[in-house]
């Protein structure tokens, strides 16, 4: 990745989150991974200011508590984390899926190979990619959001 | 790219157009090309393409008329075409460019190197991932 942030990982499979994290290291992407089970507990991670923020999100759609689709509709209405790339992980082919998720703007949607060394070289493109394009710095305010801590200071 | 659709660029210098051009073709990448020299005509285009929508909008931020961010404004307002991932190929460097335009749900951001070689790359690695990603249409 393009910067030393960490990945959000949102996925409840305890092996599928664990075959990302052996990819991530037999490719030497350096980025911490922070793994949340659900969309609950990756808005918690994220509405946690001591916590940093993830330079890019990698989401898993159907997980309990809050899926993919609901996480989305959260963080892409949230001034806050809508910068933050989301890029969907899932073995999900459905269409209504892939159409949903892109009027959510995700940022990809890779359908995960089922082979890992397949799962390898698509996590080294992913990287390849968020290596090559710019990320969002995290901390800067838009002159919009600003503009709303303004006001709501003002009360 | 995944889909055979094609690749929307709206760049107004003719210049880095043809560069973009040229660098699909050395890269075998087939999808024909469609260039509109600002954010209106692009516009333009989308409203009357029913049928033949990008599967990917590359765009440029500083052009006449309608510059990039205002583009990008009024595509992602809009249910039809929101849903078209739209990457950011442009020589601004700026910050708020970025944060900008990631708040606008950009799918990518890309400083064009000035070294057509490592243009290529870029645009190699861009093929590769949009080829790895799957696009919103229907039999995409």
């Amino acid at each position: 990745m393009r910067d030393s942030k960490p990945i959000l990982l949102l996925e409840d499979d305890t092996v599928d989150a664990m075959t990302v994290k052996r990819a991530l290291k037999d490719l030497k992407i350096t980025n911490p991974l922070v793994r949340t089970a659900n969309g609950e507990e990756a808005l918690a991670y994220l509405n946690d200011e001591n916590n940093a923020r993830p330079c890019v999100i990698l989401l898993d759609l159907n997980m309990p508590k809050m899926n993919g689709i609901e996480f989305l509709r959260v963080a892409k209405a949230d001034e806050k984390l809508k910068r933050i790339p989301a890029i969907v992980l899932t073995t999900s082919k459905d269409d209504q899926d892939r159409v949903q998720t892109f009027q959510l703007n995700v940022a990809g949607f890779i359908v995960k190979p089922v082979d890992y060394m397949k799962f390898v070289d698509a996590m080294k493109i992913v990287n390849l990619y968020w290596t090559l394009s710019e990320l969002p710095n995290s901390d800067q305010e838009t002159s919009n959001a600003k503009l709303e801590t303004d006001n709501a200071c003002r009360g | 790219m995944r889909s055979s659709k094609p690749i929307m660029l709206v760049e107004d210098d003719n210049v880095d157009a043809m560069t973009v051009k040229r660098a699909l073709k050395d890269l075998q990448v087939t999808n024909p090309l469609i260039h509109q020299v600002n954010g209106e005509d692009a516009l333009t285009y989308l409203q009357n393409s029913n049928g033949n929508k990008p599967c990917v909008i590359l765009l440029d931020l500083n052009m006449p008329k309608m510059n990039g961010i205002e583009f990008l404004k009024v595509v992602k307002a809009n249910p039809e075409l929101r849903q078209i991932p739209v990457v950011v190929l442009t020589t601004s460097k700026d910050e708020r460019d970025k944060v900008e335009t990631f708040q606008l749900s950009v799918a990518g951001y890309i400083v064009k190197p000035a070294d057509y070689k490592k243009f290529v790359d870029a645009i190699k690695t861009l093929n590769l991932y949009w080829s790895l990603s799957e696009l919103p249409g229907s039999a995409a």
